[in-house]
C-alpha cells in the first residue's frame, strides 16, 4: 500500500459488498419464490434485480429479498416494492426484462410502471 | 452476483458448538441448490450471545437463527435460502411464544438495545480472515490519517484528551503511557500488546482477536508511529488457537498490502508485528512478566521502576497495551477524542467489554458505556438468574477482583467505584452466582488458583496465598475458629501490601470482599458449623424426618456403611459420625423424608 488512494480504492469496492449486512434499507424489493414463484421463472428474475440494483450502486437504498407465496400463484413470478409508507406496488408475471425496466423506472426514476402491476391484470 | 450473505459465528464458543460443521454442510447444500453464486457465508467472530450457539444470522433480512444444528442446515437452505421462507423454530425469540412477526430485529432485543459496541464494532459483522472487509469498514484509515496528516505528538494529545484508560485491569490513562515512552529517546522502541488473558470466565480479549484482528494491529502500528517505534509484538496465549490462526493470517495479509512493513503508504514509516506464544501462565498477563517472557526467560514479574515505558523489552522504551484498549483507537483517531470522551462517566471514558458467564441466562460477550449500572448488565442484557434462583453476589476482575452483593447493585460500573467497594475492573471477567453458592467455598476458589499460578519469585505471594488457603480449607471444613478470622484478614493486608506485582497484590481481594460483605457466611461455618448454601460437604447433616419416615427401611438397606438405624414402620435415624455423605439414602427414599441441613 503506497498511497491512501489505494486504500480508498478497495473500501469502496468493498463496502458495496458489506452494506448488505447493515439490514434493511428504505426500498425493499420482495420476490416471490415460493415452489410457485421459482416454477414460474422467479430466479432469473431475482438474479436480474441483484445485478442490476448493485450495478447502479443502489445498495444503501434498495434491499432486494424473497418472500414466501402470497396466494396468488398464477401471477407468479410477483415482484413487490415497499418504500416508507408509500404503498406498496406488486408487479406480476415480470420476467428479467420487466425487472430491468422496474429497476430504471420505478427504483431509479421514482416512477411505477402501471402497466406490469396487478391493478392492470385485473382491469 | 451475490444477493445474501450468511453470517456464522466462528468464535470459540459456537465452534466448539460445531459451527464449523454447520458451516461446511450450509456451502454444500448451497451448491446442491445452485445458489453457489447468490448467496456468500461468511465465518465472522463472535456476535456476543454465546448461550445460543451456534449462531447464524441471515443479510439482507437480518434473520438471526440459535441454536442451530447440523441437522437443521437442509431446512435452512431448502426452506430459506432458496424459497425465501424463515425457519421459524430456529428464529431467535428472547421472551418464549412471540409470533414470528413480533420477533424484534437482533439490534432491537433486550440483550443488544442498550449496548454500543465500540471495541466490538466488527465482530460478528465481517469475516475476520479477510483484510478487503476491515477496510469496508473504515479499517486503516485511521492509521492512514495518522501518517498523513498528524505528528506524534498529536496523536498522544487525541488520545489523552479522549480519556481512554487501559482495559487490562489497572486502568492507566494510555495517552500518558504513551508520552512517557514518547519522551525516551532510544534506538529501538517496542509496542507490545498483552493478549494473555488468564482469568477464569473472561473471554474479551480473544472474541476481539478472533472477530476483528485488524483493528489491534492498526493500534499498534499507531502506537508506534506515535512513540518512535518500528516494531509490535503480540503476546498471546497458546491456548487460544483461533485467535492465533487469525492473528497470523491478519498479519500475513497486512503484509502483503503493504500496511506493515516497510514505507507504508509512502511515509517512511516502518513497522512490523511479531506474535509471541504464551505456554498459559497466569502471571504472564503482569507486564514485566509477560516482558520477561518474550525476552525468552522464565515469566517472572521484575521491580517497578523501571517502568516499560523508561526500560522495558529488552531494556528498551516499551509500551504494553491490552487488546481491547488497542481495539478502541482506530475510532478515537477517526470519531475524534470528544466523540470518545462523550461516553462513560468523569472517571471513565469510553465503553468497557464484559465476559458475562455463571448463573445468568445470557452468557456472553456485551459491551456497554461506562457507568451503566450492574443490574442493568444482570437483568435487563444478561436476562437474570435461570431456575428462578436468588441473585447472591457477582465477581468482578477475576481473581484478583471482588465479589459486589446485591445491595451494591445499582452502583454505576466505572473504575473508580468499583475499587471503592473492594472489587476492581480487572479485564472485564464478570462471574455472576446465586444462592446455591457458598461464598467461603467462592473464594477458596480463586485462592486456589492463584497458589497455583503464583510463580513463586516473592514470599508474600508464594507463601502466603498458600496459608490463605489452608486457613480457607480449614473454615470449609469446619475446623475454623472466629480467630481464623481475624488471622485471614491481617494475612491478607500484609500480602497486599508487599507481593512484588499485582498477582500477589490483588489475590487476597476476593477473601477480602467475602469477608466484608459475607461475613455471616464465615461465622455460620466456624460458630455453628453449618454452610448456610448446603456445599460445603463437611458441614453438611443428613438428617430423616421423623414425621414424614414411614419406615420402610429401604434406606437402612441401601446405606453403605450401616449409619441408618430403626425398626420397621418407625421412622428411622442417622448416625451423624458414621454417615459418609454419599447421598444414596436420599435417592432411595420415596417419601421425600431425608433432607441435607
Amino acid at each position: 500500500m503506497k498511497s491512501l488512494e489505494e486504500l480508498a480504492k478497495i473500501r469502496e469496492r468493498m463496502q458495496n459488498k458489506v452494506v448488505l449486512r447493515e439490514g434493511q434499507a428504505n426500498i425493499r424489493v420482495a420476490v416471490g419464490m415460493a415452489t410457485c414463484g421459482i416454477a414460474a421463472g422467479a430466479r432469473p428474475v431475482l438474479n436480474t434485480l441483484v445485478e442490476e440494483v448493485a450495478k447502479r450502486n443502489l445498495n444503501d437504498k434498495v434491499t432486494v429479498t424473497q418472500t414466501g407465496c402470497i396466494g396468488m400463484c398464477r401471477f407468479e413470478p410477483i415482484v413487490e416494492v415497499f418504500e416508507g409508507d408509500k404503498e406498496r406496488v406488486t408487479y406480476i408475471k415480470v420476467t428479467p426484462e420487466k425487472a430491468k425496466e422496474i429497476v430504471e423506472k420505478h427504483l431509479v426514476g421514482g416512477n411505477p410502471i402501471a402497466e406490469y402491476t396487478i391493478g392492470a391484470a385485473e382491469n | 452476483m451475490i444477493r445474501s450473505h450468511v453470517l456464522i459465528c466462528g468464535g470459540t464458543g459456537c465452534t466448539s458448538g460445531g459451527s464449523q460443521a454447520i458451516g461446511e454442510k450450509l456451502q454444500r447444500e448451497i451448491d446442491r441448490l445452485g445458489l453457489t453464486d447468490e448467496i456468500k457465508i461468511v465465518r465472522t467472530g463472535c456476535f456476543g450471545l454465546c448461550a445460543n450457539g451456534p449462531v447464524m444470522i441471515v443479510y439482507p433480512e437480518g434473520t438471526f437463527y440459535s441454536h442451530v444444528k447440523v441437522e437443521d442446515v437442509t431446512d435452512i437452505a431448502e426452506e430459506h435460502l432458496l424459497k425465501g421462507r424463515v425457519v421459524e423454530r430456529l428464529v431467535y425469540k428472547e421472551a418464549e411464544g412471540l409470533k414470528l412477526e413480533d420477533v424484534p430485529a437482533l439490534g432491537e432485543t433486550n440483550f443488544y438495545k442498550t449496548q454500543l459496541r465500540v471495541a466490538l464494532r466488527n465482530c460478528g459483522v465481517i469475516d475476520p480472515e479477510n483484510i478487503e472487509e476491515y477496510i469496508a469498514m473504515d479499517g486503516y484509515q485511521a492509521l492512514g490519517k495518522v501518517l498523513t496528516e498528524m505528528t506524534p505528538q498529536e496523536v498522544i494529545d487525541v488520545m489523552k484528551k479522549s480519556g481512554l484508560r487501559g482495559r487490562g485491569g489497572a486502568g492507566f490513562p494510555t495517552g500518558t503511557k504513551w508520552q512517557f515512552a514518547a519522551a525516551n529517546t532510544a534506538d529501538q522502541k517496542y509496542v507490545v500488546c498483552n493478549a494473555d488473558e488468564g482469568d477464569p470466565g473472561a473471554f474479551m480479549d480473544r472474541s476481539v482477536l478472533e472477530g476483528d484482528p485488524h483493528a489491534v494491529l492498526e493500534a499498534m502500528a499507531i502506537a508506534g508511529y506515535a512513540i518512535g517505534a518500528s516494531k509490535g509484538y503480540i503476546y498471546v496465549r497458546a491456548e487460544y488457537p483461533i485467535a492465533v490462526h487469525r492473528l497470523e493470517v491478519a498479519i500475513g495479509q497486512a503484509r502483503e498490502y503493504g500496511l506493515l512493513g516497510e514505507d507504508i503508504f509512502g511515509t517512511g514509516f516502518n513497522f512490523d508485528i511479531d506474535v509471541r506464544l504464551g505456554a498459559g501462565a497466569f502471571v504472564c498477563g503482569e507486564e514485566t512478566a509477560l516482558l520477561t517472557s518474550i525476552e525468552g526467560n522464565r515469566g517472572e514479574p521484575r521491580n517497578k521502576p523501571p517502568f516499560p515505558a523508561n526500560k522495558g523489552l529488552f531494556a528498551k522504551p516499551t509500551i504494553i497495551n491490552n487488546v481491547e484498549t488497542l481495539a478502541n483507537i482506530p475510532q478515537i483517531i477517526l470519531k475524534g477524542a470528544d466523540w470518545f470522551a462523550s461516553m462513560g462517566t468523569e472517571d471513565s471514558r469510553g465503553t468497557k467489554v464484559f465476559a458475562l458467564g455463571g448463573a445468568i441466562n445470557n452468557t456472553g460477550l456485551v459491551e456497554i458505556p461506562l457507568g451503566t449500572t450492574l443490574r442493568h448488565i444482570i437483568y435487563d442484557i444478561g436476562g437474570g438468574i435461570p431456575n428462578g434462583r436468588k441473585f447472591k453476589a457477582v465477581q468482578t476482575g477475576g481473581p484478583s477482583g471482588g465479589c459486589i452483593p446485591a445491595s451494591l447493585l445499582d452502583t454505576p460500573i466505572d473504575y473508580g467505584n468499583l475499587t471503592r467497594i473492594g472489587a476492581m475492573m480487572g479485564s472485564g471477567g464478570m462471574i455472576v452466582t446465586d444462592d446455591s453458592t457458598c461464598m467461603v467455598d467462592f473464594a477458596r476458589f480463586f485462592l486456589d488458583f492463584t497458589v497455583d499460578e503464583s510463580c513463586g519469585k516473592c514470599t508474600p505471594c508464594r507463601i502466603g496465598t498458600r496459608r490463605l488457603l489452608e486457613l480457607l480449607n480449614k473454615i470449609t471444613e469446619g475446623n475454623g475458629t472466629l480467630e481464623d478470622l481475624d488471622k485471614l484478614e491481617e494475612l491478607c493486608k500484609y500480602i497486599k501490601a508487599n507481593s512484588l506485582c499485582a498477582l500477589g497484590q490483588t489475590a487476597p481481594n476476593p477473601v477480602l470482599s467475602t469477608l466484608k460483605y459475607f461475613r455471616d457466611e464465615y461465622e455460620a461455618h466456624v460458630v455453628e458449623k453449618r454452610c448456610p448454601a448446603g456445599v460445603c460437604k463437611n458441614l453438611m447433616r443428613y438428617y430423616i424426618q421423623p414425621d414424614v419416615c414411614r419406615g420402610c427401611t429401604a434406606c437402612a438397606r441401601k446405606c453403605p456403611v450401616g449409619a441408618i438405624s430403626g425398626k420397621v414402620k418407625e421412622p428411622h435415624v442417622i448416625d451423624t459420625t458414621k454417615c459418609i455423605k454419599c447421598g444414596a439414602c436420599i435417592e432411595t427414599c420415596k417419601f421425600n423424608a431425608i433432607v441435607k441441613k
